[in-house]
């Protein structure tokens, strides 16, 4: 059994929102009452549609979004940074330790930066190292590994296409040496051929160097491809946490059931149609009581329909976690 | 038999600051009524270029080629200068979908009133009269509360609404062609799925032509009858889905296969295509696809081989330079 790297234990993530000045404030849940623990050296994979707290949740394990309750814990040999009491000086070591790679390449270099300096910014901000000479080092050192030329160094963003600068991005979050990546989204603007590429690129520089990700993203087949351990979710909840491969092969939540049916196969003659789910995703400002899938699931028991099931993951078989109100309409 | 929409050896090029770029390379389509093609292909592909020519909709410094046609009942598009003409085309006998459905809509106009406004145009009829079409159209694409809809703005609406109130619109003036430009790639899975599900139902229920635009292989298989796949501005191989996706032969529409991540095969490696798609600025001689083809032949590889498609089967079109190559 190996060790974790995070923990995060009944998080939630709240906003505060106010229609007008006049109206009173709410709050709006993101993220509700989150348990999960990533391994080492894992590829954690999180989905969900837009509005299901993907996002809100990869931000709070980076301390980039407030903590409402709970806490998120990161175990790096021996020390532990609890992100709820952390203090500015710890926040900056943790920095270094935990990055964040995002979904448009295009968006997230800035243009009138060198290839260069934007790999060697984080270097420079966190002062890891003490001169030009080193900071280059350590740039044409992780150029090399994200299959960067020397030549790339020198030109802007604008010479590059989105997969050589999705590799830019890739060496930025990993030059100061991380060992946990968010990876949000990462693949999602780029097309097949060069997402396959950054793909078998994010599983070799795990390897080499380490890594452990938690791979955000709304494509379940990616996802199925590159991940371990896979956890879906709905609404601000994790509805199923699996292993991927049972995951992908013995869903048990309905909403799992229907995300896997919605994938348009590659073969003609499998003209299944998909379990279609009735309406959108309802509002985070007023969502189900109960389990909030209950107003979209197409075997909603009596009790869930009611919303007399109250939200809580239960282990079904080892390692394979599903909804408590799940467990009965599926 | 006369087809509903023919494209005959077309060119397009985009005068730049940068110099003339190739945007379409001698291409050649056809389609029935009924029927769905799809035209599939990486980003500057020109899918959406291809489909913009047949709206007259490419900016100003586009240049077509003298011999191109684009014929919609025998009509080519391409001749017409009136705006008159135009509106012929533009709303009446073609209608398109847009990725974005957010960018379609103008953010400060009720939805109503723009569904409304273009009927009126195409269509002889007073404000009630396409009122009612209108409501009685976002009612057809499951809209709910459609009469509530009607007068709302684009922002109040989700993402999946959105582009079921653009369907809504575009098929209120009955097209004979629809054309499809990623309508579903801004949509969530199983948006996506009620989406394509209603494509799937409208366009049996009022025979229309269809060309759909996509990246995704996936959509393809499941919406289009004949499949189209284009490479840097060519169309590489061509034919009906079942055989192109099951028999693929170019050594491009191998790629796109095998770079897929299939959920029923976990096991299978992501391959992807080597190299970059070079800039169409300079675009290869001969067979575009060379300088990333895994399987060039020598002449292949130094650009000797003009391309164009041949009938390697019945209804199976590849690409010259791709039968030699694609049989490794």
């Amino acid at each position: 059994m190996s060790e974790n790297i995070v923990s995060v234990n009944n998080l939630s993530v709240s906003f505060d929102y106010q229609e007008n000045f006049l109206s009173k404030k709410q709050k709006i849940k993101a993220v509700n009452n989150i348990n999960i623990k990533i391994k080492k050296g894992s590829f954690f994979g999180l989905v969900g549609e837009s509005g299901s707290g993907k996002t809100t949740l990869g931000r709070a394990i980076l301390g980039a979004n407030k903590i409402s309750t709970g806490n998120v814990i990161f175990h790096d040999d021996g020390r532990d940074f609890d992100l709820t009491t952390i203090n500015s000086k710890e926040m900056k070591e943790y920095r270094k330790k935990a990055q964040l790679i995002f979904q448009d390449p295009y968006a997230a270099l800035s243009p009138r930066m060198t290839v260069r300096d934007i790999i060697a910014e984080p270097l420079e901000v966190m002062k890891i190292t003490n001169s030009r000479e080193e900071t280059d080092a350590r740039v044409r050192d992780i150029a090399a590994k994200c299959r960067l030329n020397l030549e790339h160094l020198r030109r802007f963003p604008h010479a590059f296409s989105g997969g050589q600068r999705q590799r830019i991005s890739i060496a930025r979050a990993l030059v100061s040496n991380p060992k946990f990546i968010v990876a949000d989204e990462s693949v999602a603007a780029l097309d097949v051929s060069i997402q396959a590429d950054i793909l078998n690129l994010l599983k070799q520089l795990q390897n080499e160097l380490n890594l452990t990700y938690l791979f955000i993203s709304h494509d379940l087949s990616v996802v199925a491809h590159v991940c371990d351990i896979v956890a879906v979710m709905y609404l601000g909840h994790i509805v199923e946490m699996a292993p991927s491969r049972e995951l992908f092969s013995n869903p048990r939540h309905p909403y799992t059931k229907a995300l896997l049916s919605s994938i348009p196969s590659i073969d003609p003659e499998n003209k299944s149609r998909a379990i279609e789910l009735q309406g959108e995703i309802p509002s985070a400002m007023n969502p189900p009581s109960g389990c909030v899938f209950r107003t979209r699931c197409p075997h909603a028991s009596k009790d869930g329909k009611e919303a007399n099931i109250e939200m809580g993951l239960v282990e079904v078989t080892p390692g394979h976690w599903v909804d408590r109100c799940g467990v009965n309409c599926a | 038999m006369t087809h509903l929409l023919e494209i005959n050896n077309l060119d397009v090029k985009f005068d730049t600051d940068e110099g003339r770029i190739t945007a379409i390379d001698n291409v050649s389509l056809t389609l029935d009524q009924g029927k769905v093609l799809g035209i599939v292909g990486e980003s500057g592909s020109g899918k959406s270029v291809t489909a913009k020519s047949i709206m007259q909709l490419n900016p100003g410094n586009t240049i077509y080629n003298e011999n191109a046609e684009i014929l919609i009942d025998e009509e080519n598009v391409l001749k017409f200068t009136s705006k008159n003409d135009l509106k012929k085309i533009r709303g009446g006998k073609v209608s398109m979908i847009f990725q974005e459905p957010m960018a379609s809509f103008a953010p400060a106009i009720k939805i109503g009133y723009q569904m409304v406004e273009q009927l009126m145009i195409h269509k002889p009829m007073d404000k009630k009269e396409a009122k009612n079409i209108s409501i009685d159209m976002l009612n057809r694409v499951g809209i709910a509360d459609a009469e509530k809809r009607f007068n709302q703005y684009a922002f109040e609406l989700s993402g999946g609404m959105r582009q079921r109130a653009m369907i809504a619109m575009a098929l209120s003036t009955m097209p004979k062609l629809l054309l499809a430009d990623e309508p579903t790639t801004a949509l969530d899975v199983t948006i996506q799925a009620q989406v394509i599900n209603l494509m799937k139902d409208i366009i049996k229920e009022y025979n229309m032509g269809v060309i759909f635009i996509t990246h995704d292989l996936g959509v393809i298989a499941q919406v289009a009858d004949d499949v189209a796949v284009m490479y840097l501005g060519s169309v590489v191989e061509q034919g009906p889905v079942n055989e192109i996706l099951k028999n693929p032969m170019h050594p491009y529409t191998k790629g796109l296969i095998n770079a897929l991540p299939d959920i029923n095969n976990l096991d299978a490696p992501l391959t992807p295509i080597p190299g970059n798609i070079p800039s169409p600025l300079d675009r290869p001689s001969g067979c575009v696809f060379r300088t990333r083809c895994p399987h060039a032949s020598k002449e292949g590889k130094e650009g000797n081989i003009k391309m164009g498609l041949v009938e390697i089967k019945p209804g199976h079109w590849l690409d010259k330079c791709g039968v030699d190559c694609g049989k490794t």
